[in-house]
């Protein structure tokens, strides 16, 4: 057996000093990390259990600050999070399963790691993620869920998570801290493309941890909206998915917050459709141009090609979805 | 026998009521020579007693408890835990396999490989000819040499003080490889050329006048090709056993469809007597013809014999995906011709699946079109391509399951070029007698399934015109198909009675409940066969050591245990006739003359001659008597053909923005003969349908073409539907008894999956326009 530690952190200052050794990893829920720790993907030495740390959610000047230890379960029902950000609520509750939702925690859903299934095989296949440099099977294997936007040929796994395309597109930031103090980064600065380095998925500081997500204050006016593409109707990663804020006024587009899952490596932002957006008409027509402005960029492969139509039709959509909603 | 007759028993045995509690009037034993002759038996005669009732399955309590043990939960002091590693390559030679690291790894007891593995006899397989009661779809030699022949094979047992130690061990395991050139995709198999599906030495084809020809002259026809992945069982248990040698006697704990078989098999390979092993099988978490001898059996004996300790075998999910298939790919053809007035004239149905060399297991998708439409002509077969896979097996409705996916898409398609209803389509083209053979069928009431179903369903409010009905994003559509299985009873089924002083009988066979109600049901039949309280008897099962020779598989099991029961029961009430003293009421009847009630056996023309069974046997000085009885061979399908029938209807409503397709309601309305209990039979034809919702839409077990190595070996990526995707399944049923039947009933679990996904394909094209004619339809294939 691959023997490692274990110790619970009282604070914060605890946490990353016990995980100030090499080796050393944090868990959440476990909901994923165990998973890995059993099919030996990750091979931690010692294990520092952050769930004691704060998992508050509360108000903080309009805005809202989520400690990283929260539960999923608890962040989707939580009520300022049900009024001021129901497409997190709707992102959380569209994820995983209610067991899985009840043990898994903010910073880990954060950090969850891709479900390729190479990855996942290590018995069986190659992988840049797992063994960098030796090569990625998925290229030529079945890859019909695999990424279209921001992968490279080293590595094209999709970011998996739901929670965090709602946090992309609420311009959430994230509080870490690491031995070095405290700063903030941008949730869609948390992740990093591949690129020839897939194995390095974040602009995490070895031993950083995540402390809280912090959300703006909501855009008065904006809807929202989260929109889940699956192969099955739960329990089911997205083939697409979309999480939209629409302001209009007077049928034109005031602000768009545009955020996409289950096509890249990471949480999605889609600012190319955002600029197309603002300042244009609300109709489909737009919304429609908006999102193939987007997906442009996208170099879709073998399987996974669909992907590309499906999330031009999945913005157009929810937007469209949206300015209905409005004139109801 | 008159056709008035017949109708009246039809009508009476339609009109049964389903109040629970014993038999009141007396039910003579069944004659012998039953089998082949109208309803012979009582019980497929209208009778009234707990058969038919919706009796709460008996093993229900301990299940909700947690009581109830299976393979991987039986304890020994001294038990050793099992792990498998797996090669990486579909075929070649091992030219390395190290394994020191994993032998010295902490608590590890034992490495198995080709190397020390003792010497073994080839796995027999299953015998098509019923000789010998061999079970295992793979013929292959267990670990004797460095051969690789697919991609998962277990290449190494470790053996540990605790399954994590095992486990650990296992991936320690390495092995290098000389590859050698493999078939690892079905598109290569079938490239290489296939080779006609034999059964029992005899090719299936079935040839029917010229079926081509007839196709070509048809006034309408479809003629297209039908795609299916492979799929995988996924029963919620994954596969277990635990082992322990007694001197050279051999226990089994195993989760299997067949206990007898599993014990001769074993014995066969491991070169001893069969009746030195004993397999028990109290509790099957599902098995779909998947939970039979696979390796891990083997193994683990061997282990167990190697290492002088109990061992436990549970395989992980992925090892269930690596080691043991589940039905294969398939590529169909199917032509079917018809007259303007959707009279069919033509069926051509033919394909080619996926199999191995080694061990070629039927799966017979041609015979889907075999019994139903009452075709001219017909050319139907069946061949195969080999490929390097792990091996191909039975999964619930072997054949029929996407046969019927091919057929019934396609009838769907010409009724669409008919402009014609396809219920209508169906109706006109029913048929008394099977059109392969000519046979009458013994009860065949499809039609009043169609029409009772069609009005239940809602049927008349499905718009024609595909693509017609809209509610905002949503495309709504209605579809239906038919469902049919054959009858089966197997021969070699046997049950001893036991009838105690203190009034109870307990009957005995070596048969298998996985989660069907089989002991309940079972105990329904009994009940009512000796005239006994429900809570009077009982029903032992899951045993070697029990009489006869049963498989959980071909829904066979209800009519070879009621065939066997009779028989039994037959022979007690002889057996206490000769018990009866002088002075008894029962004095100078003859067998023919009475029938069992209330507890004991009475005069069937005078009922108030009657005599408890503790009486007959305190008056005899008996504690017990005890009876074995055999079924008689299956002479019931001589003369008839035996076929359950119904049909699928279903709503489904499919995203015109992302292809996604949500089933909104399901019906079945079936004509399976008499249900024994409606409780029991719903929750099977559930299941099936849930099943065939997964072939439908969401199943597929992905290989990886370059290699032959399954991609989605988990519960999370191998996707069985959710709680979510399953819609209220509305279930209805003519509940006629078939007269040639044990007990009217002609056995249910394989049919509901039948006509499953095709139902839902044609709804999708009722409600979409879009013909969807490969699974599982996913939303890109609607985009
Ligand atoms: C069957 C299944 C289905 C699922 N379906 C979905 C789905 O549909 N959508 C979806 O979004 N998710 C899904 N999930 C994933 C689930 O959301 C994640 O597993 C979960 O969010 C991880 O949270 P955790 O607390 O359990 O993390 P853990 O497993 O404990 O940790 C995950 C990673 O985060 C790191 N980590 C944890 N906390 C911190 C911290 N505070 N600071 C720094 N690093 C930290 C750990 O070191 C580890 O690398 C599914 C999971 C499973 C098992
Ligand atoms: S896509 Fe990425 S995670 Fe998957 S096998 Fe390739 S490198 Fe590994």
């Amino acid at each position: 057996m691959i023997p490692f530690t274990y110790a619970r952190a009282g604070d914060e200052e605890d946490a990353v000093r016990l995980a100030g050794t090499a080796g050393s990893t944090y868990l959440g829920g476990g909901t994923n990390l165990v998973d890995l720790l059993r099919r030996t993907v990750e091979r931690p030495s010692a294990l520092v259990d952050v769930t004691g740390l704060s998992s508050s959610i509360e108000d903080s000047g309009g805005g809202l600050m989520i400690g990283a230890a929260a539960r999923n379960t608890a962040v989707a029902e939580h009520r300022l999070v049900r009024t001021r950000y129901p497409v997190l609520s709707r992102a959380i509750l569209a994820g995983a399963s209610g067991q899985i939702r009840n043990m898994a925690t903010v910073g880990g859903n954060l950090l969850q790691r891709t479900r390729c299934p190479y990855f996942y095989d290590v018995a069986g296949y190659r992988c840049n993620k797992r063994n960098p440099g030796e090569g990625c099977d998925a290229v030529g294997g079945p890859h019909r869920g695999h990424a279209i936007l921001g992968a490279s040929p080293a590595c094209i796994a999709v970011h998996p998570s739901d929670m965090c395309v709602a946090l992309a597109a609420l311009d959430a930031d994230v509080h870490l801290r690491g031995a070095g103090g405290s700063r903030l980064v941008p949730l869609t600065g948390l992740h990093r493309l591949p690129g020839t380095h897939p194995e390095i998925e974040t602009v995490l500081a070895p031993g950083e941890l995540i402390t809280g997500v912090q959300l703006p204050a909501p855009v008065t006016g904006e809807r929202s909206a989260y929109r889940k593409v699956r192969d099955r109707a739960s329990y089911a990663f997205a083939l697409v998915s979309v999480a939209a804020l629409l302001g209009v006024q007077d049928g034109v587009v005031t602000s768009a917050r545009l955020a996409l899952g289950g096509v890249a490596p990471k949480p999605w932002r889609a600012y190319t459709a955002e600029r197309s957006l603002i300042g244009g008409p609300a109709t489909a027509t737009a919304f429609r141009a908006a999102a193939e402005a987007e997906l442009a960029a996208a170099t879709p492969l073998r399987d996974n090609g669909f992907k590309v139509e499906l999330a031009v039709r999945t913005i157009t959509a929810v937007l469209d979805g949206l300015v209905r909603e409005e004139r109801a | 026998m008159s056709d008035a007759h017949d109708a009246k028993l039809v009508e009476e045995g339609a009109a049964l009521a389903r109040r629970p509690g014993r038999t009141t009037t007396p039910v003579p034993a069944v004659p012998e020579n039953w089998a082949g002759v109208a309803h012979a038996d009582p019980l497929s005669r209208g009778h009234r007693g707990y058969v038919g009732t919706p009796l709460a399955r008996l093993d229900g309590p301990v299940k909700v408890r947690g009581r109830a043990p299976f393979a991987a939960e039986y304890g020994y002091d001294d038990l050793a835990y099992a792990a498998l590693a797996y090669s990486t390559i579909p075929k070649g030679r091992m030219t390395g396999l190290d394994t020191a690291a994993a032998e010295a790894s902490p608590g590890v007891v034992l490495v198995l490989t080709h190397r020390n593995a003792p010497r073994l006899n080839p796995q027999p397989g299953y015998d098509m000819s019923l000789r010998d009661p061999g079970i295992g779809f793979e013929r292959l030699p267990v670990m004797q040499d460095d051969r690789v022949h697919w991609n998962g094979q277990p290449i190494a047992l470790v053996l540990a003080e605790t399954q994590e130690q095992a486990d650990h061990a296992a991936s320690l395991i390495h092995a290098t490889y000389a590859a050698e050139p493999a078939v690892t995709s079905f598109a290569a198999a079938l490239a290489a050329g296939t080779r006609p599906l034999e059964i029992f030495g005899r090719r299936i084809r079935v040839e029917l006048g010229d079926a081509e020809q007839a196709l070509a002259a048809s006034a309408v026809s479809v003629d297209e090709t039908y795609r299916t992945p492979p799929h995988h069982h996924n029963t919620i248990e994954p596969h277990a056993v635990t082992v322990a040698w007694h001197g050279d006697e051999l226990r089994v704990h195993d989760s299997t469809q067949g206990v007898l078989h599993t014990a001769w098999t074993l014995g066969q390979i491991l070169g001893i007597d069969p009746a030195r092993i004993r397999v028990t099988s109290p509790f099957v978490g599902g098995g779909f013809g998947v939970k039979v001898l696979w390796q891990h059996h083997v193994l683990a004996a061997v282990a167990s014999r190697t290492a002088g300790r109990p061992v436990r075998l549970a395989l992980s999910r992925e090892g269930v995906f690596r080691m043991t298939g589940g039905r294969p790919p398939a590529e169909q053809r199917v032509a079917v011709g018809a007259d303007e007035d959707g009279r069919i004239r033509a069926i051509v149905h033919t394909g080619a699946y996926a199999t191995t060399r080694h061990s070629p297991w039927p799966e017979p998708l041609s015979m889907a079109s075999q019994n139903h439409y009452a075709s001219d002509a017909f050319v139907l077969d069946t061949s195969m391509a080999y490929a390097d896979l792990v091996q191909n097996c039975s999964m619930r409705t072997p054949g029929s399951t996407i046969g019927f996916f091919a057929l019934e898409s396609a009838v769907d398609e010409l009724a669409g070029k008919l402009g014609m209803d396809p219920i209508e389509l169906r109706l006109r083209n029913e048929t008394a007698t099977n059109p392969i053979g000519g046979k009458p069928f013994s009860s065949r009431h499809a039609a009043e399934a169609w029409r009772a179903g069609a009005e239940r369903f809602g049927w008349s409010r499905r718009s024609p015109v595909p693509g017609s009905v809209r509610d905002g994003e949503w495309l709504a559509g209605m579809g239906c198909a038919m469902v049919s299985h054959h009858y089966q009873r197997r021969p070699g089924g046997a049950a001893r009675i036991r009838l105690t002083a203190d009034g109870r009988a307990r009957a005995e066979v070596a048969a298998h409940e996985m989660g069907m109600g089989t002991a309940t049901v079972q105990s329904q039949i009994l009940a009512d066969r000796l005239g006994l309280d429900i809570d009077r008897v009982s029903v032992g099962y899951g045993d070697s050591a029990m009489p006869g020779r049963f498989l959980a598989v071909g829904s066979s099991q209800s009519a070879g245990i009621g065939g066997a029961l009779l028989a039994a029961t037959r022979n007690l009430m002889d057996e206490l006739l000769k018990l009866v003293r002088d002075g008894s009421p029962l004095a100078g009847l003859t067998l023919a003359e009475v029938g069992a009630v209330n507890g004991g056996l009475a005069a069937l023309d005078d009922p108030s001659r009657h005599e408890s069974y503790e009486s007959v046997l305190a008056r005899a000085g008996r504690a017990e008597l005890v009876v074995e009885g055999s079924g008689e061979p299956p002479a019931e399908m001589a003369n008839v053909s035996m076929f359950s029938f119904g049909a699928i209807f279903c709503e489904v409503r499919v995203s015109s923005v992302t292809g996604e397709t949500r089933v909104s309601r399901i019906l079945g309305s079936i004509d399976c003969g008499r249900v024994l209990n409606p409780r029991t039979a719903a929750s099977q034809f559930r299941g099936g349908i849930v099943m065939g919702l997964g072939a439908a839409l969401t199943e597929e077990t992905v290989f990886d073409d370059r290699n032959g190595r399954i991609v989605n070996a988990s519960l999370g990526d191998y996707h069985v539907p959710a709680h979510l995707d399953v819609p209220p399944i509305d279930l209805i049923w003519t509940d006629i008894p078939d007269p040639y039947a044990p007990a009217g009933a002609r056995g249910i679990g394989e049919l509901s999956s039948t006509g499953v996904a095709p139902a839902v394909a044609n709804a999708i094209h009722n409600a979409t326009g879009r013909r969807i004619r490969d699974l599982p339809i996913t939303p890109e294939k609607l985009l």
